[in-house]
Formats: structure tokens, C-alpha cells, sequence
């Protein structure tokens, strides 16, 4: 680990004062930046500990809630408003890590986790994130766990949260302060596909920092479920994950969200399975079809072609159990 | 319960007459395995718990030294060639940095000599460490860091940066094998027999299996990271390290720095968790030779990617099994075949044809190891070497040929049981295999398994039940050897430069012991870890129980001479031979009169001495010249397989074992229960990601590698036949390998009768039931 300064700001203006100063980072639980120190892969000269700043959930007009960036993971988990009106993000919280890392993760540090692409974490092998433009070792290497789809040719790494997965199918908002004010960032339109660069993760600009997370009151929230298929049964990131809400009409699908974790380099919101269903029968045809337009435009790698397989038999899988859920005729 | 468990239950404190020094045929067994003693089989929690649960036990790296410096290592990143250029003037300019070593500043050392290369060796290979700028593989250490802190020592470390010139590794398996391969070699004895002539017999079997399977590189994954805080004295070392062989690695480690035996000194009073890979490595002779340079003491502790980068783990095969058989099951042909890979420089071939050699009777045989070369770290010995993998493919193919045989699988193998040793016509010493079977089926419940797969399924689950042996060998190497004190206060205490890695050895032996000499056990105490105690006993090969078992009765033995000498014609004890007395609450009695006694303290207090202190050899292990000694186990695994997406869950698990008297209920249960475990991951997840074009480990983390978490665990019910092997220690044989046998096969065998898929390559990822 590469020495660095640290500072515990005790108001956002002042963290963002710290976060401009060259090299700074802000730091959350600390769970993946530390880590990524250890490793040598991050080097800031500063970190700005944002960890006691927005720690409260508050009411929004019509049933949103407004999460503080500060607020821990577990603590979102556990909070009733969260688990009564947004129970897929509870889930999807409770699917990631360990208890141990949820007490110490914040939702403003879950949404900048980097990768956990292998070829990324070893400083032996290429990785265009690291060293922009001296390749990727992954693309040809072991890439079982990697994107299948809007990947590039310079990453096929994938985006480890399965909170953000949530997120994206909540049509979540971030709010981000500058020291120009404050921006709305739609959830996805948050994280980036890696394109020719993709050592560039975010919208976030330089100095910015994330204040809070807005879910807006939402149809098909309650009548939810995120699912996580991995390698073991706790504490590994998702092979593929998807996270859905349906809101029924008699046996017609009225709405529908869709999002997919572990197959790209961003939580995927399933955009083209939603407008499939949206006023169609909730059937098995129809689920399987959604997935298959969703998972169309997917490339395999070596390792990896499993998970397009394994993302249509899930997506149908999970809108198929919620639609059972809510009496529609199969 | 067994005859022998219910007849031993009548007796509850008898004099225990002495052991006999050795098992050969027409001898007497030990006294002990006779009747069932207090202690003998007792579920006695470990004498350590207490200091561990508080955080008292002191790990070796948690040793204090005064002016201590820490130190961090920089591996290769290729895996064969030259370093071109080194630069440390960063590193050695850092804030704390006190030295930085490499070849080119590196004290002269001979190598190590390699582990079974000679009695003592505990060498991973014949590598020159760090004495010239050849680089053997990817990963291996180019050079060390010392700092006052271990902050510093980190930090100084990624600022040093190494050209290399790449030459010619060996890296894929392909390239490895299109250069030839060679018999492997273990223990002296090449990995290869034939009888008959198995291809013949194969060919004109009325059914068969030929098949191919395939296991991964695993690695170790103890809870603690290798370590060691070393200090010089002058030309002594003194090396506080986590190990499971100290006598050996103090001889290897005065080989390399040119010293006499006597002066290194290593201990070893805890170790979190061993499987094999706590002997000497690179980074113990390292940092010895840093230390020297230095003049300070060191401590070094590898990072979780240190232990993937420089400790070796069972290396990959390719296995081919081909069985057989007549209609009524009985082997015509049992052919087990393929290759491992191993390092230039390394001689570990693992044997996965060892449970072939003893497990199944069969018309012919033919198995064969071969070796290939590849330049990787140097693979090594992890829990039940060759068999945890070997178990994996032969019965993997017993289940495939009872589908074709249309058979129960219990039924083929209870068919092919051996009335002898298959290969050397020996006398199994004990052999309870076909009670394990019936007992577990029982208990399991294997009666309600429908034959035809993927026939149970309960919402989104498949349900399976799958079958598999375990087996392992019984040891006993020689270079066993124990000094036993008695005290004025009827107080005993064992000395023997043996292990304690976690699982339960001092308790263990320290009932063994207060049995023997009629104590209880509060008042014998069993030293160990540390190489001025008598005996070489390495905790391999799961031998260290009967190891320290004859050498414990040795001791027994020469310290009841000689307190029958002492306690001379004023005793009751007077005209008695050592034969005809008995240890007997707190003292000797007379084996025909236990009112004819004399308590230790009495006996010492009239000679006028305070302790009496003897020291012994075990004899050599003839009992392995006379009998084929083997223990085994009867696997159940019952599995949920989900339709959606593959995913394997274990549901329920059985073990049922034959593995001699079992000494401590619970600590013996803790060894089946975790080999059961790390075979569940060697099952389904375990594999050190071998990039083929760089020769690097590409997970070197426990967040990449996995091992199962507490949720893949199932409760695992483990039980024993308690049949005493008559020619043991104690009647007993190990229990720390065994556990891990066969449960790969038990999964695989499961998932296809879950699912009708059978998975030939570990691990059993969804990808590969889907």
C-alpha cells in the first residue's frame, strides 16, 4: 500500500473542498478501495472519509424514500420502509457479501466498486482499466465470470454490485454535489459501458460526490424479486442475477422492470424484455421471448457462454414465479 | 455398537498391562484395544480449546522479539528465464526500509534437500533459493524486504521493479506431455502394476467402463497465512513457525546455512490448520538469510497471495478408469492410468492409483502414474494426496459401471471385496469396510434412492443420492521416539517433537498415555512442537497418533523397568516383571492382584527422587511388512440440483467409517467432518486458476478461490464401525486424511442420480449441470 493522507470531514461542503485537492478520494466502508490499495491497483495521495456524512432514509413526496450515500448497507437492508416498499432491494442487498462487509459498506461506495475481473486485480497482467491502452489479458484468458454483453474489445469486465442491479430496475436516482451544485443522475445512466475507455466507470466527474439515492414510488416494487445464481451458495459475486418487478392487470402484464447483474460491465436494465412484455399475456412464450430478445445482441467468450443460457432461463424463470404470484394464468 | 464396545462397557477400570514393542505375527495386540478404557474413545474436548477461544494460544506469528523487522516479498511474474535487471534503489530509500535482499546480496545457501530425499528433508524441491537470477516459475520469490513495519515493508516491496528475460516455460499441459512422460516415482516405489493382463480381460468383459477424469490444481487455504518470526544468535537460529514437521525442517534449514542440527531450534506449539502445506517453503530460508544479512530478527507472514505464489498445492490429472465385469459384477479388469503434473525440480507425482492398489478384488490390474513437467510452483502434499482425487475417479466409475450393470452400487462393491490384499496377497490387518456400508445405508435411508435418475424432484430441485469409498492407508515411519517423566507428585508428562495443527493430537495422546500409566488426565501433560524433543514425527500421511503411539509405549515400557528398579524388594511390587504389572490408579499393580501396588509418588519418594525420566525409540513399523493396513469409508451424499439453473446444493451427507478404535468421539468426528467439507470443495468449486500463457495463478484470493462457506456445509452425520485394528497403536488407525476421500465421487454420483449428468471434470460447477 502506497502511503496517503487522511481527512474525516464533518459537512459535505468540506469534503468536497478535501475531494478537489489532487489525488483525493472519498472513501465508504472501505471494503473494495482498501482492498484495491492493498493490491497496488489504487494509489490516492488522499482519502476523504465520507462515511459520517448522509446517514439518514427520509420520506419522499407519494412513497419515494431518499437513502443518504452514508447509510450502510445493512442498515438499508433493514430498514421497514425499505423492506415493505422496495423488498427487491433489500433482497439484492442480502445477496451480496458477507454480513460482516454489509455492516462496514455504504450505498455511495457500493455504487463506485470497481471490478472484480481477475486480470484487473493482478498488476502482472494487461488490463486497459489499470494502463489504458496496453490491452486485456482477459479477453483470451479465464473470463467464466465476465460480460456477455455490451462489452468492447478493450473490457469484458463485469460491474460486482448487486445492490446497483436493484437500483436499475427501481429507476433510481443519484444525487451527486459538485462544487458547481447538485445533479440527478438516473441509476442507469450512472455507470458506463467500457467502450474504448474504460478506465472511465462512471458519470461522476472529478471532485463529485454521491449524497444520496432517490427510489421513486413505484408500481411494480411490491411485487418483486431479485434472484442470484453463483458459484457457491454465500459470499460470491453473481454469475448472473436478475432483478424484476411486475405489476399485473388480470392475466396482462400493465408494467414490468428488468435488470441483470453480472453479465455486463453496468447493471444491465432490461429495456427490450420490458417493452416486449409491457401489455402482452404473462406467459411462459412470451417470458422466454422477452429473455431472448433481451440476451439477442450477447457475445460469448471462451469461457462464458453459459451465462446467455443461464440469463433467458432465469429472466423467465423469476417474471414467470411473479407472475404465479399474483394469480395470472399461466 | 460393536461386541467389542458393549463387552468393554462391563469393565470399567482394569490395569493396563504394558504394550508390546512391536506387531508381528503370533504377538500379542496392545492391552488397550481389549476392553473399552474411560479415556480410550471418551469425547474429551480439546485440552487447548480454553486458550484458543480466549486468544492465549500464541501463533508463530505472534511472537514478540526485541528490535523485530517484518518483511514482504517480490514474486516473478514469469514463470522461466532470467532476471535482466532488479532495481531497489526506490525500495531501499523508503521511509523504514532496513534491508532490501536479492540474489545479488543473498548470503551463500546450499538447497534445500527435498522432502522423502532423505529422512529429514523437508525441502520443496532442489531450487537454488535466491542465489543466482534464473527464474523456475511464475510466482517465485526474486526478493525479500525488511521495515520496521510491516507497512513500510509492503510499500517498499511494489516500489521495487524487475526486468526479466522470458525463456521457453512449459506451461500448457500439452506442451508438456508432447514431451514425453515418465513413471512417477513415491516413496521409493514406482506408481506402476500390472497383473495379468488387464487390456485382454477389458476387452472381452461382457460390460465396461473407459472413461476420463479430470481434477484441477487446488491449493492450500489454511486460516493461517505460513509464517515465521526467526532471530540468529551468534551462528544459532531460533525460528518460531507454523509446522508439521519441526525436527525435519531444523535438519533442512542447518543444511542450507551449513550448520549442525543442533544449532537451530524450531517450534511449533500451534498451527491454524496444516493439510500438508506447513513444511518449509522459500520464505522461511529467505528470511533466515535476510535476518543474517540484517542482524535483526525477522518476521515474515505471506499474504493470502503469497501462500497461491509460493506454496504448492495437489497439482492437476488426467485419469483414465476402465473396469471390467461380469454380469454379476465381479471385476475381470480394474485399469487405472494418467498423468500429473510436477515441476523440474520436485518429486511429487500424485498417486491417485493408491486406492486401486487395496480397495477392490479384480481378475487384472493394470495402474500407471505418469509424470509431465511444468514449470509452476512446486506441487505438493495436501490432504490425502493422490487418494482425495484418485477416490475421485475410480468411484466415480464404480457408479458408472453399476448403472451399467444395472446394480446397486453398495451391492458391486460389497460384490468385489478383497479377502486379501489384491496386489500383495498380504492379511488385512482389520477390515470393517461391508459393516460401514450396511450401517450407513441404514442410517441414510439409501433404500428410499430410486435407481433411475432425475426420478425426485420437490419445486425447482432435482433430488440425488450418490455412493463413494473412502479410503486411506495406515503409516507408520520410522523416526519415531518420546521421553516420559514421571514426578515425585504422580504427575506425567510426555516429550516428543510432534504436531498439534488443530486437531486434537496432545488430548488425544494425553488420554492414550493416562490410560496407560493409570493416571488421570489432568495429571499428564504432552509437549511437542519443538525439535530438542525426542523423534522426527511428521503430521503427514495421517500417521502421527500411531506414531507417537509406539513411541509412547517404547517409553512405557523402559519407564516401567525402571521404576519396578527403583521400587526394589521393600515394594509389594518386589519379584514382579515388567510383563506381569499394570498401571493402575496412580501407581503399578500386579496384572493377577491389583491389591499388590505402590502408587508413583510412594515408589519415587522412597528411592529419594523427584522424577524419573526415560527416553525411547518406537521400533520400525513391521506391522507394514505383515498386513495390508487400510481404513475406509462409506459415503452418502444426498444432492438438490435446481432445474432452472445447476446449481448444486448438498442437502445431506453421511459418513461412515472403519478406521480402527477410534480414540476421542469428538476430535475424531472433527476429522471426518472436516475432510467431508474440504471435499465438498474439492467437489464443486475448488480450482487455482492456471492462466496457460503466462503460467501465473489467476485467483490468488479466498474471494476468488473458493472453499464452501458455512451455507454449502450441510449437517454431516459421521459415524464408526470402533473395530480395534489388532496390530496398531492402540488399536487405532488415522483419522485426519480419510475424511476427504471419496466425497468428490459421492457428489458426482449424487448429481447424476439427480439429474442423469455426469460430470467427469472437477469441480461440478452449474455451468456443467445446466
Amino acid at each position: 500500500m502506497t502511503p496517503f493522507l487522511y481527512e474525516r470531514p464533518s459537512d459535505v461542503g468540506a469534503a468536497l473542498a478535501a475531494g478537489a485537492r489532487a489525488g483525493a478520494q472519498y472513501l465508504g466502508g472501505g471494503t473494495n478501495l482498501i482492498d484495491l490499495m492493498r493490491e497496488t491497483i489504487e494509489h490516492p495521495q488522499l482519502l476523504v472519509d465520507v462515511t459520517g456524512l448522509s446517514r439518514d432514509i427520509e420520506e419522499t413526496q407519494g412513497g419515494g424514500l431518499r437513502i443518504g450515500a452514508g447509510v450502510k448497507n445493512t442498515a438499508v437492508a433493514a430498514d421497514r420502509r425499505v423492506r415493505e416498499r422496495f423488498p427487491l432491494l433489500a433482497q439484492a442487498i442480502l445477496a451480496g457479501a458477507s454480513a460482516q462487509i454489509r455492516n462496514m459498506a455504504t450505498v455511495g461506495g457500493n455504487l463506485m466498486q470497481r471490478t472484480r475481473c481477475i486480470y484487473f486485480y493482478d498488476d502482472a497482467a494487461r488490463c486497459n482499466k489499470r494502463t489504458p491502452g496496453e490491452g486485456c489479458d482477459a479477453r483470451d484468458g479465464f473470463n467464466r465470470n465476465h460480460a456477455v454483453l455490451g462489452a468492447s474489445q478493450a473490457c469484458v469486465a463485469t460491474h460486482p454490485s448487486d445492490m446497483c442491479v436493484a437500483l436499475a430496475a427501481l429507476d433510481a436516482v443519484v444525487t451527486a454535489k459538485g462544487r458547481s451544485g447538485s445533479r440527478e443522475i438516473p441509476l442507469t445512466g450512472f455507470h458506463r459501458l467500457p467502450g474504448d475507455t474504460p478506465q472511465v466507470e462512471t458519470a461522476l466527474e472529478p471532485g463529485e460526490l454521491i449524497t444520496a439515492v432517490t427510489l421513486p414510488p413505484n408500481g411494480v416494487a411490491a411485487r418483486s424479486h431479485y434472484r442470484k445464481v453463483r458459484d457457491r451458495a454465500s459470499y460470491a459475486f453473481a454469475l448472473v442475477s436478475v432483478a424484476a418487478g411486475l405489476e399485473m392487470d388480470e392475466g396482462t402484464i400493465k408494467d414490468v422492470r428488468l435488470a441483470l447483474g453480472g453479465v455486463a460491465h453496468k447493471p444491465w436494465r432490461a429495456e427490450r424484455a420490458e417493452a416486449a412484455l409491457r401489455g402482452r399475456p404473462a406467459t411462459e412464450t412470451a417470458f422466454r421471448q422477452a429473455a431472448e430478445a433481451e440476451l439477442a445482441s450477447a457475445q460469448a467468450l471462451r469461457d462464458n457462454s453459459f451465462k446467455i443460457e443461464l440469463a433467458k432461463r432465469v429472466i423467465a424463470d423469476t417474471l414467470g414465479k411473479l407472475a404465479k404470484a399474483s394469480g395470472a394464468p399461466q | 455398537m460393536s461386541r467389542m464396545q458393549e463387552a468393554g462397557q462391563a469393565v470399567v477400570k482394569k490395569a493396563i498391562a504394558l504394550a508390546p514393542d512391536s506387531w508381528i505375527p503370533g504377538g500379542r495386540p496392545d492391552p488397550l484395544i481389549h476392553h473399552k478404557h474411560g479415556l480410550i474413545g471418551a469425547a474429551v474436548s480439546r485440552i487447548d480449546g480454553p486458550l484458543k477461544v480466549s486468544g492465549q494460544a500464541q501463533f508463530c506469528a505472534e511472537f514478540p522479539m526485541e528490535r523485530l523487522t517484518y518483511a514482504a516479498l517480490q514474486y516473478s511474474t514469469i514463470a522461466r528465464g532470467r532476471i535482466i535487471e532488479i532495481n531497489t534503489a526506490a525500495a531501499e530509500a523508503a521511509p523504514g526500509v532496513v534491508l532490501v535482499m536479492t540474489h545479488r546480496n543473498a548470503p551463500k545457501l546450499k538447497p534445500a534437500p527435498p522432502f522423502m530425499s532423505q529422512p529429514k528433508a523437508a525441502g520443496p524441491d532442489d531450487l537454488p533459493i535466491m542465489q543466482d537470477d534464473r527464474v523456475h516459475w511464475n510466482g517465485q520469490p526474486v526478493a525479500i524486504v525488511l521495515a520496521e513495519t510491516q507497512e513500510q515493508a509492503d510499500h517498499a516491496q511494489s516500489l521495487i521493479r524487475v526486468t526479466y528475460e522470458q525463456q521457453n516455460p512449459v506451461i500448457t499441459l500439452a506442451a508438456a506431455k508432447a514431451k514425453g512422460t515418465e513413471p512417477g516415482l513415491f516413496m521409493g516405489e514406482p506408481l506402476k502394476q500390472k497383473i495379468g493382463d488387464a487390456d485382454a480381460a477389458l476387452a472381452a468383459a461382457p460390460h465396461k467402463v473407459d472413461v476420463v477424469y479430470t481434477t484441477p490444481r487446488q491449493n492450500h487455504s489454511p486460516i493461517e497465512l505460513h509464517a515465521c518470526t526467526l532471530a540468529w544468535d551468534g551462528d544459532t537460529l531460533r525460528v518460531h513457525d507454523a509446522s508439521q514437521g519441526v525436527a525435519h525442517e531444523a535438519w533442512t534449514i542447518a543444511e542450507v546455512f551449513g550448520l549442525k542440527e543442533n544449532q537451530v531450534r524450531v517450534t511449533s506449539p500451534f498451527v491454524g490448520g496444516g493439510f500438508g502445506s506447513k513444511l518449509l517453503w522459500q520464505h522461511q530460508i529467505v528470511a533466515a538469510a535476510a535476518a543474517k544479512l540484517a542482524g535483526r530478527p525477522v518476521r515474515i507472514m505471506l499474504s493470502r497471495e503469497g501462500v497461491f505464489r509460493i506454496v504448492g498445492g495437489r497439482t492437476l490429472t488426467e485419469q483414465r478408469v476402465a473396469l471390467g465385469a461380469e454380469a454379476d459384477g465381479q471385476l475381470d479388469a480394474l485399469i487405472h492410468t494418467g498423468v500429473v503434473a510436477m515441476t523440474p525440480h520436485n518429486n511429487m507425482p500424485e498417486p491417485f492409483i493408491l486406492p486401486a492398489k487395496s480397495v477392490y478384488a479384480s481378475k487384472t490390474f493394470f495402474l500407471d502414474v505418469e509424470t509431465v513437467r511444468m514449470n509452476m510452483v512446486a506441487n505438493s502434499f495436501m490432504r490425502a494426496p493422490g487418494e482425495a482425487v484418485g477416490t475421485f475417479g475410480l468411484e466415480s466409475a464404480m457408479d458408472e459401471l453399476a448403472v451399467e450393470l444395472g446394480m446397486d452400487p453398495i451391492e458391486l462393491r460389497i460384490r468385489n471385496e478383497p479377502e486379501k490384499d489384491p496386489l500383495t496377497g498380504l492379511p488385512f490387518s482389520q477390515r470393517g469396510i461391508v459393516q460401514a456400508w450396511r450401517d450407513g445405508a441404514a442410517r441414510f435411508g439409501w433404500d428410499k434412492r430410486s435407481a433411475k435418475p432425475a426420478s425426485r424432484r420437490e419445486g425447482d430441485w432435482l433430488i440425488g443420492m450418490g455412493c463413494a469409498t473412502g479410503t486411506y492407508p495406515y503409516y507408520r515411519l520410522p523416526g519415531g521416539a518420546a521421553r516420559l517423566t514421571i514426578t515425585r507428585d504422580g504427575r506425567a508428562t510426555v516429550a516428543i517433537a510432534a504436531h498439534e495443527m488443530g486437531m486434537g493430537t496432545v488430548t488425544v495422546q494425553a488420554q492414550v498415555a493416562a490410560e496407560r500409566l493409570g493416571l488421570p488426565l489432568e495429571q499428564v501433560q504432552v509437549l511437542h512442537g519443538d525439535n530438542l524433543h525426542p523423534g522426527a514425527v511428521v503430521a503427514g500421511g495421517s500417521q502421527q497418533t500411531a506414531s507417537i503411539g509406539a513411541s509412547v509405549i517404547a517409553a512405557h515400557s523402559a519407564l516401567v523397568k525402571e521404576l519396578l528398579k527403583l521400587a526394589g524388594n521393600d515394594s509389594p511390587l518386589a519379584g514382579l516383571g515388567p510383563d506381569e504389572v499394570g498401571g493402575f490408579e496412580g501407581g503399578l499393580c500386579a496384572l493377577e492382584d491389583e491389591s499388590r501396588r505402590e502408587g508413583y509418588a510412594s515408589i519415587l519418594g522412597r528411592a529419594r527422587r523427584e522424577e524419573v525420566t526415560v527416553e525411547a525409540e518406537a521400533p520400525m513399523p513391521l506391522e507394514l511388512q505383515h498386513w495390508s493396513m487400510h481404513s475406509h469409508s462409506a459415503l452418502f451424499c444426498e444432492v438438490r440440483v435446481n432445474v432452472v439453473t445447476g446449481e448444486v446444493r448438498v442437502s445431506r451427507f453421511l459418513g461412515s467409517f472403519d478406521c480402527g478404535r477410534i480414540l476421542n468421539a469428538k476430535t475424531a468426528a472433527s476429522q471426518f467432518r472436516g475432510g467431508i467439507i474440504m471435499g465438498l470443495g474439492l467437489a464443486l468449486m475448488e480450482e487455482a486458476l492456471f492462466d496457460e500463457r503466462s503460467g501465473r495463478i489467476m485467483n490468488p484470493s479466498l474471494a476468488e478461490y473458493h472453499v464452501p462457506v458455512h451455507l454449502d456445509v450441510p449437517e454431516i452425520d459421521v459415524i464408526w464401525t470402533d473395530e480395534p485394528d489388532p496390530h496398531s497403536p492402540a488399536g487405532a488407525r488415522g483419522v485426519g486424511e480419510i475424511g476427504i476421500t471419496g466425497v468428490g465421487a459421492a457428489v458426482a454420483n449424487a448429481v447424476f442420480n439427480a439429474t442423469g449428468k455426469r460430470v467427469r471434470d472437477l469441480p461440478i460447477t452449474l455451468d456443467k449441470v445446466m
